[in-house]
């Protein structure tokens, strides 16, 4: 188990490496001079080549890139081209909001989708199984823009049960802070709901078709005690994998949810950072969430290791 | 999306023409038959725009701006007074290329990457890490850094989405070579020396038809919901192109308002990613059996 775990840590290297080359790359890739495009075209050629030096442009390639990775081990991510401020310390003060965001819209897809993914499998076939599954394929297709709007349109407008749009930090309150997560904690999860509920039903189809469920049920276990504690546990594993899977669409569901209700978390910033072309900001949030992605896929696999004992490494 | 086709796909022995027989002979459901309606309906829209429009839909008419529907303007008139039935015509113009471009150059590069790695050890080492490390890096991050440093254009707007699914489309080729080249009648061209290019060619490549088909589809879909969402957050085409992103991006302002401004356009581009959905999975449904039992 142990050295399952060293062996799947020393894999993650080679996979951070080609992030960490592919983000360094990006900027050099870019048709005409890198410094000249941070300068902008209002610069004077002295104004371009101080920028130059200041980046150590004017070194070698490998150089460059050496240079630029032991900086990020030492866990300098540069300094903002348009703020001059650290790039670590602008992440920081937005991770509030994208941290509450995410966390409520996990909340709302094990609470919704996971029951709807059993049901659907326990009555396959039945009514409610057809809609669970034409929803999940209309969660799929309908972008998270598009349901954020019919959320405010239906919620905050119409019944004005909710606010429009904008946040409030913990510490100003929780009532205020939850009422202004709700909608936009919905509209996140919408994609994965569908995602999960789908995974759900179809695993527990698997698990259901089993002889132990059988037995169960033949020793007069009650329905629900049979789905829930027999059958959905032992269909884990795959819901689990979803997760990991999902963390692509969880980070494009942030970034468009928080344009939409404006919030001011990691996804504004790097929609602000493309905007204003400010690079290090840019390359500093991809490689943070290359990093997660590697790490949450790691923590799954391991997490099956220790959840189900009929898997040996 | 992507994700609901497994990269461990069984091995098809459908050559490409069985494999286009059967999708013709795709189980006739009614969802089936309204999606591929939809989706005919939009390509015809877009083909048509000229005719069909009203207005040109780049017209500036600071007089009649914000109007409600009206018999001149059907859907009324967004904040510049341009006609938003006529751009949301134009809007599918810009969509539909850009899923169906992102889809063909996917496969152009994905598919021969595929194969090579499925067939050559020491490529597949150095080729299957950079796919791992893309992998990392989620599609429309990827797609955003792309297009910030190029200005954004039809074509690199395209290869800005296409980069990130590519390591999905050489994954899913890759399964299918591994798993064919095991076969008898693949062990049989080799000991007759028959040159590997042919190989690749005839033996290895039809095979990976079905699940690429499906897998297509999905990209497709996949490609025109990250080109609206970088319309949407300001970062595709030039606002001044009627793309449905674009029209929603620009009617964010007025919403309260005129919630039609978002409305038409997110209606549409829904629609036809759903009904590219639905193709896909009737398209698998029909290629690959195994997954039609394992998803019910």
């Amino acid at each position: 188990m142990f050295a399952y775990f060293v062996r799947r840590l020393l894999a993650a290297i080679p996979v951070m490496l080609v992030v960490a080359l592919a983000v360094f790359l990006l900027l050099r890739l870019a048709p005409g001079d890198p410094a000249a495009i941070i300068a902008g075209d209002t610069a004077s050629a002295a104004q371009i080549e101080s920028i130059r030096v200041a980046l150590g442009l004017d070194q070698p390639l490998h150089t460059q890139f050496y240079l630029w990775i032991s900086r990020l081990l030492q866990g300098d991510f540069g300094t903002s081209l348009i703020s001059q401020t650290s790039v670590m310390g602008m992440i920081t003060q937005r991770l509030e909001p994208t941290i509450s965001l995410a966390l409520a819209a996990i909340v709302f897809t094990v609470l919704i989708a996971v029951p709807l993914g059993v049901i659907a499998a326990w009555r396959q076939g039945s009514f409610i199984d057809n809609l669970v599954m034409s929803v999940s394929v209309v969660g799929f297709s309908v972008p998270v823009f598009v349901i954020g709007y019919l959320l405010i349109q239906v919620f905050a407008i119409e019944l004005r049960w909710l606010p429009v749009q904008g946040y409030r930090h913990l510490a100003d309150g929780f009532g205020e802070f939850a009422s202004r997560l709700v909608l936009p904690a919905l509209t996140l999860s919408s994609v994965y709901i569908a995602l999960i509920a789908r995974m759900t039903r179809a695993s527990m189809l698997e698990v259901l078709k089993e002889d132990y469920i059988r037995t169960a049920r033949a020793k007069g276990l009650g329905e629900r005690l049979v789905l829930f504690r027999h059958a959905l546990r032992n269909a884990g594993v795959p819901i689990l994998t979803v997760i990991g899977t999902g963390f692509a669409l969880m980070v494009s569901g942030v970034v468009v949810t928080e344009s939409v209700f404006n919030i001011p978390g990691l996804g504004r910033l790097i929609v602000d950072a493309v905007l204003a072309r400010d690079y290090p900001v840019i390359q500093a949030l991809i490689l943070l969430t290359a990093g997660l992605y590697v790490i949450i896929n790691l923590l799954i696999d391991l997490s099956y290791a220790l959840t189900d004992p009929r898997i040996r490494y | 999306m992507t994700t609901s086709t497994p990269s461990s796909a069984q091995p098809q022995r459908l050559s490409l023409l069985h494999a286009l027989s059967r999708l013709f002979r795709l189980r006739a459901r009614t969802t089936t038959l309204i999606a591929a309606f939809l989706l005919l309906m939009l390509v015809v829209m877009a083909l048509m725009a000229p005719f069909i429009a009203t207005h040109d839909p780049t017209a500036l008419s600071p007089a009649s701006r914000l109007q409600g529907m009206s018999a001149e303007h059907w859907l009324g008139t967004d904040a510049y007074g341009r006609d938003l039935f006529s751009r949301v015509v134009y809007g599918a113009r810009v969509s539909l290329s850009v899923g169906l471009g992102v889809a063909v150059l996917t496969v152009l590069i994905g598919l021969p990457l595929g194969l090579l790695t499925g067939y050559f050890r020491a490529i597949d080492a150095v080729v299957m890490r950079v796919m791992d490390g893309l992998m990392a890096i989620p599609a429309i991050l990827a797609a955003i850094a792309i297009v910030a440093l190029t200005s954004a254009n039809l074509w690199t707007l395209m290869i800005a989405i296409t980069v990130p699914e590519i390591p999905q489309i050489v994954r899913l080729i890759r399964s299918q070579v591994l798993a064919t080249r095991e076969e008898a009648f693949v062990e049989a061209a080799v000991l007759m020396s028959t040159p590997t290019h042919k190989i690749l060619w005839r033996h290895l490549m039809p095979n990976t038809f079905a699940p690429l088909i499906v897998q297509c589809t999905y990209v497709c879909a996949a490609a025109i919901l990250t080109e609206a969402t970088l319309s949407f957050l300001g970062v595709g085409l030039s606002s001044e192109i009627p793309t449905w992103g674009n029209i929603m991006a620009e009617g964010r302002t007025y919403f309260q308002l005129k919630p039609a401004l978002i409305f038409w356009a997110g209606l549409l581009l829904s629609l036809c990613i759903l009904s590219i959905n639905l193709l896909g999975d009737a398209a698998r449904d029909a290629l690959d059996p195994t997954m039609k039992r394992k998803d019910g």
